[in-house]
C-alpha cells in the first residue's frame, strides 16, 4: 500500500501517523507533487484556519494536484472542509470537489459551546467507507465550522443543527470527526478507507 | 448528542501513575500507558496525564512517554506538568499529545496563552486552575499545585485566559479535591454558563451521584477523576451506564 499524506501548513499529523501504525499502514508525509499524483490513497488532514491553509495550498499548487487525483482521497476536518465549495472562515473560496457550503456554528439561543468538543454520534450512514460501522457510532469531534447538508453527504450529525459529518463524490472522502482519535468507530472508517478499490 | 465527557487523570511520577491526598500518602497505580490504555478500551473519552516529576531530565522523559501513549491510544489525550514555552508544546505535540494544559506558567506570563493558541489552535490549549474558597466566600486561583495562594479570583482568571485563547478550562476545586464528597458545583457552573469554552469539573468525585451532580447542576461538559477509578471504586463502564439511565447523553 503506497499511502501519502498531504504535507502543508494545517495541523499536527503525528496523531494521524500513529493511527495508521495501529492498523498495520506506514504512510509518508509528503508535498512532492510527483509523489502524491503516483500514490494509491492520499490522506489529506488539517486542524487550522481555512484562507491561511487555502493561501499555503495555492502557492504551491497543490490544491489544483489535489482536485485533480483519481485514486481515493480522505478529508479529514479542515481537509474536508478545504474540499467543498466555500467556507464562511474568512470567506474563503475551497477546492469545490464537494457543493456543500461551509458555515459557523450558531449557538444562539441554545446552551451549546462553540466550537463543538467531544463524541457525538453519526447517523444515515451510507457508502462503503462507512461500512460495518454502526449507526449512531460516537466519533469525536473538534470544530467550529460545519458542511451543510447535500447531495454528498454520507453521515449526519447534530449540534445546533443537522450537518455532513462525512462527505463522498466519486473517488473523493470527508470525514468532519477525528477518524484518528474515534476509538473503533475511527479505526473501522480508516481501514475501510485503505480497503477501497485503488483506481476506478 | 454531543455527550457528556468522562476523563480519568492519571498523575505521573518518574514515569508511574501515582495518586496520593494533598499530595502526601504517594501510592504507585501502575504503568501509565498500561493503565491509559485499559480505560480507552473501557470507555474514557479521553485522558489526561500530569507530570508531578521534578527532574532536569524532565522534558526528555515526558516525551518519551507521551510517545508511548500515543502509539496505544485511539481517544484524545492531553499531557500537563511544568509546560512553560512554545517549544516545550512542539515536542510534545510532535510525539503524538492532541492537547496540552498548562497552570502556573500561564499565570506568571498570560501571553503564553496567545503564543500557544496562535501557534497551535487553541483546540489545543487546555487551561488548568487550582481553586479554593476563601472565607469571603470567594473563589482565589493558588498556584506551584496549590501551594501559592493569589489574590485573583478564579472567574477573572478564567475569563481572561478565555480571551487570550485556551481552548478549555480544567478546573480544580481544592476544597473538594481528595474529600469524596462531591465537586463544587457554584464555581463550575459560574465558569460553565458564561465563558464559551468546555468546562472539566476536577476535584471531589467520590459516587456516581456526584458525576450526574456535576453534569445537570455544575453544567459541567466534562468530569474528571483519579483515585476512584485507579483503585477500582467505580468502573467506567458502570459510571455510564448509571449516567445513561439518568437521561445524562454519554457514550456507551
Amino acid at each position: 500500500m503506497n499511502l501519502k499524506i498531504v504535507k502543508y501548513n494545517a495541523g499536527n499529523i503525528q496523531s494521524v501517523l500513529f493511527a495508521l501504525e495501529r492498523i498495520g499502514v506506514q504512510a509518508e508525509v509528503t508535498d512532492d507533487i510527483e509523489k502524491l499524483r503516483s500514490a494509491d490513497k492520499v490522506i489529506f488532514p488539517g486542524v487550522g484556519e481555512a484562507s491561511t491553509a487555502m493561501e499555503y495550498l495555492k502557492a504551491r499548487n497543490l490544491d489544483k494536484v489535489i482536485k485533480e487525483l483519481k485514486q481515493p482521497v480522505l478529508g479529514v476536518c479542515l481537509g474536508m472542509q478545504l474540499m467543498c465549495a466555500y467556507s464562511e472562515e474568512n470567506d474563503t473560496q475551497c477546492f469545490g470537489i464537494f457543493e456543500e457550503r461551509v458555515l459557523r456554528f450558531d449557538s444562539a439561543g441554545t446552551d451549546l459551546k462553540v466550537p463543538q468538543m467531544g463524541w457525538n454520534n453519526i447517523y444515515n450512514l451510507t457508502s462503503p467507507l462507512m461500512e460495518n460501522v454502526g449507526e449512531n457510532s460516537y466519533c469525536y469531534f473538534v470544530h467550529s465550522y460545519y458542511a451543510s447538508l447535500g447531495n454528498h453527504t454520507i453521515a449526519t450529525t447534530d449540534y445546533t443543527k443537522p450537518f455532513s459529518s462525512a462527505l463522498n463524490k466519486n473517488n473523493f472522502y470527508g470525514v468532519q470527526f477525528h477518524t484518528e482519535k474515534s476509538a473503533e468507530a475511527g479505526e473501522q472508517i480508516l481501514k475501510n478507507f485503505i480497503n477501497l478499490e485503488p483506481r476506478p | 448528542m454531543l455527550t457528556k465527557r468522562i476523563i480519568p487523570c492519571l498523575d505521573i511520577k518518574d514515569g508511574r501513575t501515582v495518586k496520593g491526598i494533598n499530595f502526601e500518602n504517594i501510592r504507585d497505580a501502575g504503568d501509565p500507558v498500561e493503565l491509559g490504555a485499559l480505560y480507552a478500551q473501557q470507555g474514557a473519552d479521553e485522558l489526561v496525564f500530569l507530570d508531578i516529576t521534578a527532574t532536569v531530565e524532565k522534558r526528555k522523559t515526558l516525551s518519551e512517554l507521551v510517545n508511548r501513549i500515543a502509539h496505544k491510544i485511539n481517544i484524545p489525550f492531553t499531557v500537563g506538568g511544568g509546560i512553560g514555552s512554545v517549544e516545550d508544546v512542539s515536542v510534545l505535540l510532535a510525539n503524538g499529545a492532541d492537547k496540552i494544559s498548562v497552570n502556573t506558567a500561564a499565570f506568571k506570563n498570560p501571553s503564553m496563552l496567545n503564543e500557544l493558541s496562535k501557534e497551535f489552535g487553541s483546540q489545543c490549549v487546555v487551561l488548568a486552575i487550582d481553586t479554593k474558597q476563601e472565607e469571603d466566600g470567594e473563589w482565589y486561583v493558588y498556584l506551584n499545585g496549590g501551594r501559592t495562594k493569589t489574590e485573583t479570583k478564579c472567574f477573572d482568571w478564567a475569563k481572561e485566559a478565555v480571551d487570550r485563547g485556551a481552548g478549555e478550562i480544567l478546573l480544580t476545586s481544592m476544597n473538594n479535591d481528595g474529600t469524596k464528597k462531591g465537586f463544587a458545583l457554584d464555581i463550575t457552573k459560574k465558569l460553565s454558563v458564561n465563558l464559551p469554552v468546555p468546562i472539566i469539573a476536577s476535584g471531589g468525585g467520590g459516587t456516581m451521584e456526584h458525576f450526574t451532580d456535576v453534569f445537570e447542576q455544575g453544567k459541567a461538559d466534562a468530569a474528571l477523576a483519579a483515585s476512584i477509578f485507579h483503585f477500582k471504586e467505580i468502573s467506567i463502564p458502570d459510571l455510564k451506564r448509571y449516567l445513561r439511565e439518568k437521561g445524562i447523553a454519554v457514550r456507551l
